[in-house]
């Protein structure tokens, strides 16, 4: 018996294997099914009805009646006959888009996600020529800018509940949810609070799946040319890795395209002073945890210990987590160690007053924003970082500055703090941190040169929820973790919480597959999101970068070197734990 | 209409909670449990609090929200307390048509709160109510188990049935 159903869409025969949805079968004959709430996996509730279809299936020896079924969920079976334009299904898909738009605020010129808008590309794909057919009474709604990374603006939403699954599937979190019901159903928290109010650990999932304008980022794009137009400021601008594996996408490139010199050639074009990158301080980061590692391995500190690069998993650590705080690692973040040692070694260099420097940060991240203003995080007396962008900010900036993305030159980062290694490259990639602190440790502890394949711990790379892995350098065995997606951390550290488990080391990225799929990055559609693997496309950007650097292992960058001769003295000094570290906030769960 | 939130303080005592939380022990183990849960909740309390509702999200390790969603989304579930005195005004058809809905008005007006809510003092709480099966005294309002019919739907009349209720 065959484990492959033979179905005709569109009186295509295409045989697709069993189980399959009439959805996934369109997709296989090449005929895209629209859909508005369904995300593979998350969210299969085929509550929208856009994806409708009429099927006849097979009733003894002939076909069936046609019955509508929504694609999304409706399973294959043998001898299906499916109709995917028929015109009583783009009737149906019409006047449910009608339905849609009569309680929508349809401010399409003033939206953010104007022309990347699920509702909008579908409305025209329907040929909506009558939008407001069922004008009548509207819902509507405040707009929540209670969070410090985002807008909720309910007068967009649609009720898909992709932001809902998000939150509470991804991330095992569940902060929104569906209140209320029938006409007046709305997504929002407990008690109608504001989401700042509530134990939202920022991470920003939830935009990248919303289909409309409903959740956005707050742009802060307006700030930052404003500081470029100021003679008095000197502007830095940093960005994290995943940004040049993701930023391409604004431009219409291909998913995974590395346009790392087109960027720093952009952001040259729009004005920044210095085009630093976050690399240089993703290598400092290995320098500073990896030491901190060793030192808690030898001598008997709070073990495992956990990574705090992610500010969403480092947010969540602290509200749901809060007795695991001792695990998290007290280095900042790349992005604030940079911003650390611009306005304080860069600084002293070039004879600035740090308080005349904006340091800007473009990050594939919206917990970034909350991370800036976090206590503990201003070294030289003023915060570390002034504005933090997400790449999409970044892409609008280059839109709104007229500047031809594709057509420019590739340029390089500026000196001293634009050198990096393939170290910190691939921490735009879940298992990247582990990764370079591992080319340091086994380095360090067995105290011979890594080459050739050695460099490469493939053990820990792939987009797969939880990679475990030993390895032993110098006498000493170190068990690691990789993990990432918040509700996929909650499992492992429960298991840690239970004494079940005995890592050395983890890391924790807030967003499945890490930085490259972060809360920042461009928002693809769901008709891309359910077939296609962006985290493993973007990431492998970065891992093919760095397959061809010259320096691939953090303590080998020439400026970390300098970095440490010049003003730290060496890693985990007494300067480099006030400058480079920073301390924790036990949250709790926020109740009322 | 949004569920009326009440914001009179909790008064609730060790014994209730004692008693919600033996009836979440002996019913944690259902993966469907939540709205039994609710339900035996509120009949405790007699309506769900956000304290109330803390402790079941708590006990049951999910979300707040989830908890919320579901009291907001059931007709069956209050949050807010029902008063001394639980007025109900019949807003079905017979009664409506015979001017019920002023009647609620001039109630509103003359307890100060809506539909759905308690007064500050926990005294009087007002509800709608669909048909209490005395058509013929229509518009008809009841006040615990005590009926008026008739009514005409001046704000006198419902001072005076409100003065009777002066303890």
């Amino acid at each position: 018996m065959s484990d492959m159903i033979n179905v005709k869409i569109n009186g295509f025969a295409v045989s697709v294997p069993k189980g399959s949805t009439v959805l996934e079968a369109a997709r296989a004959a090449g005929v895209i099914i629209p859909t508005l709430c369904y995300l593979k996996d998350i969210n299969e509730i085929g509550a929208c009805r856009m994806c409708v279809v009429e099927a006849q299936e097979m009733r003894g020896p002939a076909l069936g009646p046609k019955r509508i079924v929504a694609a999304c969920v409706y399973p294959v079976s043998e001898g299906m006959e499916v109709f995917t334009n028929s015109p009583k299904v783009l009737d149906s898909r019409r006047k449910t888009m009608q339905l849609l738009l009569s309680n929508h605020d349809m401010k399409c010129l003033s939206c953010v996600r104007s022309k990347n808008c699920e509702l909008q590309q579908l409305a025209h794909d329907l040929g909506i020529t009558d939008a407001d057919v069922y004008a009548g009474s509207r819902t509507e709604y405040p707009i929540d800018d209670s969070a410090a990374h985002m807008y909720r603006d309910n007068n967009k939403c649609i009720l898909c509940r992709r932001c809902v699954a998000a939150c509470a599937v991804t991330q095992g979190i569940g902060v929104i949810g569906a209140n209320e019901r029938g006409f007046i159903t709305n997504i929002g928290s407990q008690y109608n609070k504001g989401l700042g109010e509530t134990s939202c650990v920022s991470c920003g999932q939830c935009i990248t799946v919303c289909p409309t304008g409903a959740i956005s980022e707050k742009d802060f794009t307006d700030k930052v040319f404003e500081a470029i137009a100021d003679p008095t400021k000197h502007v830095i601008v940093q960005t994290a890795p995943s940004v040049r594996a993701g930023l391409g996408e604004m431009f219409g490139l291909p998913i995974g395209t590395n346009v790392e010199g087109k960027m720093v050639a952009a952001l040259r074009r729009l004005g920044f002073d210095h085009v630093f990158d976050t690399n240089f301080s993703a290598d400092l980061t290995i320098m500073e945890e990896a030491t901190e590692l060793i030192e808690r391995v030898s001598n008997g500190g709070v073990l495992p210990m956990i990574t705090s690069c992610s500010p969403g998993w480092v947010k969540f650590c602290e509200h749901y987590f809060p007795d695991m705080i001792p695990n998290l690692s007290t280095c900042k973040s790349p992005q604030q160690m940079l911003g650390a040692v611009i306005k304080t070694y860069y600084a002293q260099k070039m004879g600035w007053d740090p308080k005349d420097i904006v340091s800007v940060a473009i990050m594939p991240c919206t917990a970034k924003k909350f991370e800036i203003g976090r206590p503990d995080q201003s070294a030289a007396g003023v915060p570390d970082v002034d504005i933090a962008l997400t790449t999409r900010e970044l892409g609008r900036m280059i839109d709104r500055a007229g500047i031809e993305f594709n057509a420019l030159p590739d340029e390089k980062f500026d000196d001293p703090l634009g050198i990096f290694t393939g170290g910190g490259l691939i921490f735009g990639a879940t298992g990247g941190v582990m990764e370079a602190a591992l080319r340091y440790a086994v380095e360090k502890l067995s105290g011979e040169k890594l080459t050739g394949d050695a460099i490469d711990f493939k053990e820990v790379r792939g987009t797969e929820a939880i990679k475990e892995a030993t390895y032993t350098a110098g006498g000493v065995t170190v068990k690691v973790a990789v993990v990432s997606g918040l509700a996929n951390a909650r499992k492992l550290l429960e298991k840690v919480r239970a004494g079940e488990a005995d890592y050395t080391f983890i890391e924790v990225m807030a967003c499945p597959g890490g930085c490259v799929n972060g809360g920042g990055q461009p928002i693809q559609p769901a008709s891309v999101r359910n077939f296609t693997d962006i985290r493993a496309l973007r990431a492998k950007a970065l891992y093919d970068a760095d397959a061809k650097m010259e320096l691939r292992k953090s303590q080998d960058n020439p400026m970390i070197q300098t970095l440490y001769k010049e003003f730290f003295g060496e890693p985990g000094s007494h300067k480099a734990h006030e400058i480079l570290h920073t301390s924790y906030v036990a949250r709790g769960v926020h109740k009322i | 209409m949004a569920k009326k939130i009440a914001t009179i303080p909790f008064t609730g005592t060790a014994e209730q909670e004692q008693e919600l939380r033996a009836t979440i022990d002996a019913l944690r183990d259902d993966p469907g449990c939540l709205m039994p849960v609710m339900q035996k909740a509120q009949e405790i309390y007699g309506y769900l609090p956000i304290e109330v509702q803390t402790i079941i999200a708590d006990e049951l390790n999910i979300p707040l929200e989830k908890v919320f969603g579901v009291a907001t989304f059931y007709a069956q579930f209050t949050m807010s307390p029902k008063g001394k005195y639980r007025i109900s005004v019949c807003l079905g058809t017979a009664c409506y048509v015979k001017g019920s809905g002023i009647v609620m008005e001039k109630l509103e007006e003359a307890l100060g709160i809506e539909s759905g809510e308690i007064t500050q003092d926990g005294k009087f709480s007002l509800d709608d109510c669909r048909c209490v099966g005395a058509c013929g005294l229509a518009p008809v309002v009841t006040v615990n188990d005590d009926v008026y019919g008739r009514l005409t739907g001046s704000l006198k009349e419902v001072q005076d049935i409100l003065a009777k209720y002066a303890d």
